[in-house]
């Protein structure tokens, strides 16, 4: 894990420096190659209870992101690799969560919102005019800021409600509500109460009851908009351990507004500000040997 | 000031001043004495209508039409029977008509039509259309489909005429309700991949079912009492009748006949049926509460 990030110690053990200087001039202007890049970070070893998956890549090319005509996000060109937490950061209103919630095509659902540009996953370009928003959605999941259970729902109904409301796997339900609950770590916690209802949980276990909800319909892609925010320290502990878990059969996004989080938790890092990618690169490199002065000013606390 | 001596008034520098008190004191007697004041009519009419309902009630009572035979004192006058079960029909065909629709209404203004203009117009008449006075409606339905047909009265015009008056109510209360559930479930449930319209289905409309039903009970509860819808479009009978073609009696109208009735027995029946009435919508209320327990929202 990266320590607290200062700007004079340069990194220890990091690549080779023309690495990641290859890496960190992939943005933010010209398109991207599709080669992934090399893999700076060791990833985590394989966990007994998991499912091991080959995530899709994601990558984003000259996004940009509309309120009515307020440019919330300006051409913003960045790649998640397969299989990898790439953590977003940046001060409130940089674009950080509109930025994510164009990945999924959640944007448009703001009145007046629109997008611009290409988001690729793998191959596919999620924007073409063919697609269709109900199937991106299945393929990348979301989990919120806070934990939304559906009221009117019990837990089970809850992890459940993904698989009923796009009408797929009505055989194996209970097998694949068991299944999620068990990847988002909360089987054991709910196992004998899978009738109450979700909202009687606790915050963290509702988040992880949304994480669940979200897994149940088997994405390649979870984003997750600032999934710790309204927890407390242990059930955000959960949650990051879960992440490092997850991130072997799905390719993980996170906005953070909380560094010491993107530091324990990402692989990548990606620094925002005002609509624009700032810089991106391995989450150690990012804290402590930032090309950017504005990336040092802000991982170092001096705005935002 | 020695912030630390432990001087004798010490603590009456956080007393209550007097002043303070006193109007405190005031103040909770006003709202008090508001709240009975309040409270005095509403017992008042509850006392009066069990006292001389209770009177006019038995078997006979519930079991039989009204006869129309009235002049003489020891005559049979009948019960309430058509005018029970015309009510019950004809409030149940309004509501088939003005619940889908209002809720309909409704789900566009909140999911569809936000800040377009033609929703801004659609709210705007459902406005003025819960300031019409119920006369109107009755009188609407009286020239399109009575004087316009030139028909006879019938039970499906009352009920039509009940219904348009739901209608603003359904659609107002829905709304409000609906705009209560958090945007936050909308959003995660189109995140699952879910379509917008299982979305309103299966996450919308159930949370806030609750909601639903009480604007719905309301204007239920409105119709049912309602006599000047009815007056010239489902008429005064005395026969029962299933048939919604037909001339229909119903509560409202049975009452306003009877209570200027000179019979006292007569008058008695009327508060007999104003009785039967609030029983009717009361236990309405009750099973739809039951009905709803599931939602979270008030």
């Amino acid at each position: 894990m990266t320590p607290d990030a200062s700007p004079h110690i340069t990194a220890g053990a990091s690549p080779p420096a023309a690495d990641i200087k290859a890496e960190k001039m992939l943005q933010p202007s010209q398109p991207q190659q599709p080669a992934p890049p090399p893999d700076t970070t060791a990833s985590a070893p394989p966990s007994a209870a998991s499912i091991v998956k080959q995530g899709p890549q994601v990558r984003l090319q000259a996004l940009r992101a509309f309120y009515g005509s307020a440019e919330q996000v300006k051409g913003v060109d960045l790649e998640f690799p397969a299989n990898k937490v790439t953590a977003i950061i940046g001060p409130s209103g940089c674009g950080k969560s509109t930025m994510v919630r164009c990945i999924n095509r959640m944007h448009e659902e703001i009145p007046g919102a629109r997008a611009e540009g290409k988001v690729l996953l793998d191959d596919i370009d999620l924007y073409d005019s063919s697609v269709d928003v109900i199937a991106v959605r299945r393929a990348i999941g979301m989990v919120f800021q806070k934990p939304n259970p559906f009221p009117t729902m019990s837990i089970y109904d809850n992890v459940a409600s993904g698989l009923r409301l796009s009408g797929i796997g009505r055989g194996e339900l209970r097998g694949k509500v068991e299944s999620a609950l068990r990847s988002a770590g909360l089987w054991e916690e709910v196992a004998d109460r899978l009738s109450e209802p979700g909202m009687g949980l606790s915050g963290g276990q509702q988040q992880r009851l949304c994480i669940a909800r979200s897994l149940a319909v088997d994405p390649e892609v979870l984003l997750m908009d600032e999934p710790c925010s309204a927890l407390d320290p242990i059930a955000t502990l959960k949650i990051e351990e879960l992440i490092a878990t997850l991130k072997q059969r799905v390719t993980i996004v996170i906005v953070t507004h909380n560094m010491q989080q993107a530091a324990r938790v990402a692989d990548r890092t990606a620094f925002m500000l005002s609509g624009e990618m700032v810089e991106v690169g391995p989450t150690q490199e990012i804290f402590t040997t930032p090309n950017d002065p504005r990336t040092e000013e802000y991982v170092t606390g001096k705005f935002g | 000031m020695s912030a630390h001596g432990a001087t004798p008034n010490r603590i009456e520098r956080f007393a209550v001043s007097p002043r303070r008190r006193r109007s405190d004191k005031l103040a909770r007697a006003l709202v008090l004495t508001g709240t009975i004041i309040a409270l005095i009519p509403l017992v008042l009419v509850i006392y009066y209508l069990l006292h001389e309902g209770l009177k006019a009630w038995s078997p006979h009572f519930f079991t039989t039409d009204p006869t129309g035979n009235t002049f003489f004192k020891n005559s049979d006058i009948g019960g309430i029977r058509s005018a029970m079960l015309g009510t019950i029909e004809m409030v149940a065909l309004a509501s088939l008509i003005a619940v889908p629709i209002g809720i309909g209404v409704a789900v566009w203004l909140v999911e569809y039509g936000k800040g377009h203009w033609f929703a801004q117009l659609v709210r705007f008449f459902v406005d003025v259309l819960t300031g019409v006075p119920s006369i109107v409606f009755g009188l609407f339905i009286y020239i399109v489909l009575i004087i316009g047909t030139g028909s006879t009265f019938a039970g499906y015009k009352g009920a039509l005429a009940l219904s348009l008056l739901m209608l603003p109510v359904i659609t107002r209360s829905a709304e409000v309700v609906l705009l209560l559930v958090p945007n936050a479930l909308r959003e995660s449930a189109l995140a699952l991949g879910a379509e917008r319209w299982k979305v309103i289905f299966r996450i919308v409309l159930p949370t806030a079912v609750s909601g639903l039903v009480t604007g719905v009970l309301l204007a239920i509860a409105r119709a049912a009492g309602e006599t000047a819808p009815l007056l010239f479009t489902s008429g005064a009978t005395n026969k029962t009748s299933s048939n919604l073609g037909e001339f229909m009696n119903s509560l409202p109208v049975q009452i306003y006949n009877d209570v200027i009735s000179p019979t006292q027995s007569v008058v008695n029946r009327a508060w007999g049926a104003a009785l039967t009435l609030v029983v009717l919508i009361l236990i309405l209320n009750l099973v739809a509460r039951l009905v709803s327990r599931r939602s979270r929202l008030a």
